[in-house]
């Protein structure tokens, strides 16, 4: 389909979306009198307004059958772009050109009626998503069957488990057919089988019906799997258009804040409150060596003492600080927390929880940490993101007598033995 | 499996589909066809509005007809029977039911539709779809209760014109129909310039309902609209008001009540206010919902 017409799907030019700050543009009508009687004594009055630019003269073109990730930080303009290009806020600036009809899934599940049954809501959805009555009807089955949820049909959705909703609402995004598809961070849900098989569905629609993709996700895994190219943002601007690889590789190399030999040490200290909010905040993430060093190189066959320590301003309950180990092209090696080992509740304090990665299980390469407190299952104290880089080198543990790379993400010490038999050649 | 069905956009060569999103300027931009395109959608959402309403109620779609009946008994109680108000030699239930039902699908009409935006910030936020869908379900949906409203209406009349009471239908009973169109119209004006002022300033949510009420003792609900046009103290609020003709047309539709000199020219004065106003409407909440998501 539109492969003799070669124009692109998707032309964004010069693309900027404005907000304003702090007091937006006079919420109430008593604002609206207070700015009548206070404009003139008051000129410094208006500086409350501070116009923020979150996206900024974006300009990019994507041909038909591209998936295309969307790589950034939180607040890099990710999700306002996809607002854009969906058409649910305005630009401020520049011109968009999509030849094709758009379907946005910035959730799943939007305008679903609690009160409505499955089957209802697989009807609203679909409208809501933009499809015609006769399209959900030919796909009703389909739908059904891809969501698994056949015999709940007459059942109110309000009844149904969080899995059972998701895979319904994705189900019917997933049978949409538009030229253009916007997906953001829906496979954050649901368990491993059906982000696979949610994942699978994306590839289809991408190679095999010729649609065109935008996916924003801080699955790096994902976007380097399922994506042609990738986009990164950064501080609203794109700062490049390249392959996936590539792209990633940018994003990690600058996500982390550069500190030179300093490095295996990061610290928030007044000036600069760490991440978090009024509840739990970071204060420091240090890497130490066996011997209590703060170091970013280690020997592989030693251990890594990750040490994080955090104020905790209120009292909290059943929390759980955690990290994970990245290779530096961006691909989750493992991950640990301290859930088991935190007291049930936090008093106001500092804490500091330590892990240490055993020795003899990393492999020969560099490393990027990522840490997050959290809630299981609540909300999010301190959001996931990458902090420090690290690198393992020395003897390794597989292949100490040549100086090769070895695959994998990780290169644990597998114990094993060598024995003769036999003489008997 | 998944066999890729016809294409989306079944007759139309995908290239040929293009959508350009830039920062638009100008009031009167409504894009009819895309309006068109999504009626599939406003079909749902009037039966979803409709069925979601009652969901779970005992009586279920019973209330649809016992709120406004039980208003009208203790409005009839109060007004006629203990304030002494006349009502032109009708029964009185009647005589306020008559009224009540319009005004009723009015008021429910400029209520939700008011909150459209507020009430469907998580949704607006979220995907695209014309704005403008939402309240005219609205006035849809409330079109029905309406309906099944004026079934139990004549059911009462039938009862109250065998025991003798002094009110006939007739071929001016027809009128009944351009006072239901008005009255949509009028009402979906009001509730889109509402939803785009809320949008901006909050506090009118708050004012809303107390601004409906107050329009409510000022249109002839309860008692005749002589009372209005007969003082010269008031007589103009029958004229500024659309709704005030538009309830004493439904009275003498419905009921034989005998017009007013000067209803006819009342009529075509909230008429053309009507129009007048549901082009503000749709051209101000159209600009307010390009952008809504930013500040609600």
């Amino acid at each position: 389909m539109g492969a003799a017409t070669r124009k692109p799907m998707v032309e964004v030019e010069g693309v900027g979306k404005r907000y304003t700050l702090g007091n937006i543009g006079a919420g109430s009508l008593r604002a609206v009198f207070e700015n009548w009687f206070t404009r003139k004594p008051t000129p410094g009055g208006t500086g409350k307004n501070r116009d923020f630019w979150s996206l900024r003269d974006v300009s990019f073109i994507v041909q038909p059958g591209e998936v295309v990730g969307l790589v950034g930080r939180n607040g890099a303009g990710k999700s306002t772009l996809l607002k854009v290009l969906s058409r649910i806020t305005e630009p401020t600036t520049g011109r968009i050109r999509l030849r094709g009809r758009v379907a946005s899934l910035l959730e799943v599940g939007t305008g679903f009626h609690p009160d409505l049954t499955g089957q209802e809501n697989i009807f609203l959805n679909g409208a809501i998503l933009g499809m015609k009555r006769w399209e959900i009807a030919a796909k009703f089955r389909e739908i059904v069957e891809f969501a698994e949820v056949g015999q709940f049909l007459d059942t109110p959705v309000k009844r149904y488990s969080s899995g059972m909703f998701v895979r319904l609402a994705f189900a019917v995004a997933a049978h949409l057919e538009p030229e253009i598809l916007l997906i953001d961070e829906v496979l954050a849900v649901g368990d491993a089988a059906f982000q696979k098989k949610c994942l699978g569905k994306m590839d289809e629609v991408a190679h095999q019906h010729g649609r065109t993709v935008f996916f924003v996700s801080h699955n790096l895994g994902a976007v380097r799997a399922l994506c042609s190219t990738a986009l990164l943002l950064e501080g609203g601007r794109l700062t490049l258009q390249s392959s996936p690889a590539k792209v990633i590789a940018k994003y990690l190399s600058s996500a982390i804040p550069n500190h030179g030999d300093a490095g295996g040490h990061l610290e928030w200290t007044g000036e600069t409150p760490g991440p978090g909010n009024d509840e739990l905040r970071l204060r420091s993430i240090t890497l130490r060596n066996e011997s209590g060093d703060v170091v970013s190189s280690f020997d592989a066959g030693q251990p890594v003492d990750v040490e994080i320590c955090y104020d905790v301003a209120k009292r909290l309950r059943n929390t759980r600080t955690y990290i994970l180990v990245h290779t530096s092209e961006g691909e989750n090696a493992f991950g640990a927390t301290d859930h088991l080992h935190q007291p049930e509740v936090l008093e106001p304090g500092c804490y500091r929880t330590t892990f240490t990665i055993p020795g003899g299980l990393l492999n020969r390469r560099g490393y990027i940490l990522s840490a997050g407190c959290d809630i299981p299952g609540e909300r999010t104290l301190v959001p996931n993101a990458e902090y420090l880089r690290f690198i393992v080198c020395g003897s390794g543990n597989q292949s100490c007598l040549y100086p090769e790379s070895w695959p994998g993400t990780v290169c644990p010490r597998v114990p094993c033995k060598v024995g003769r038999i036999s003489g008997d050649a | 499996m998944s066999q890729p069905a016809s294409p989306a956009g079944a007759g139309k060569p995908a290239q040929e589909y293009e959508i350009v999103i830039q920062r638009s300027r100008g009031w009167m931009r409504v894009d009819w066809r895309e309006l068109w395109e999504y009626r599939d959608l406003l079909a749902i959402l009037v039966r979803r509005d409709f069925l979601a309403k009652y969901k779970q109620t005992i009586l279920g779609p019973l209330w649809f007809v016992l709120q406004p009946l039980l208003t009208a008994l203790v409005m009839s109680i109060a007004f006629h029977k203990v304030a002494g108000v006349s009502t032109g030699g009708l029964p009185s239930l009647l005589f306020n039911l008559c009224a009540l039902l319009p005004w009723a699908y009015f008021s429910q009409n400029v209520a939700t539709g008011a909150a459209t935006f507020t009430a469907n910030s998580h949704l607006f936020g979220k995907v695209y779809f014309p704005r403008l869908i939402v309240p005219s379900a609205t006035v849809l949906s409330n079109l029905f209760a309406f309906t099944l409203q004026l079934c139990v209406f004549f059911v009462f009349f039938a009862w109250f014109k065998a025991r003798g009471a002094a009110i006939h239908l007739s071929s001016a009973s027809l009128l009944a129909l351009p006072m239901i169109l008005l009255t949509g119209i009028f009402s979906l004006g009001v509730s889109l310039l509402i939803a785009a002022s809320t949008a901006r300033y909050r506090d009118l949510s708050h004012l809303t309902p107390v601004l409906l009420q107050l329009w409510m003792f000022v249109s002839p609900v309860f008692y005749r609209m002589e009372q209005l046009t007969g003082s010269n103290q008031w007589a103009w609020l029958a004229w500024v008001n659309p709704m005030a003709p538009i309830v004493e047309g439904y009275r003498v539709a419905l009921l034989g009540e005998t017009a007013g000199a000067h209803l006819p020219a009342m009529l075509a004065v909230s008429a053309a206010i009507s129009i007048v106003t549901l082009a503000a409407g749709v051209a101000t909440f159209n600009r307010a919902a390009r952008t809504v998501v930013d500040t609600v």
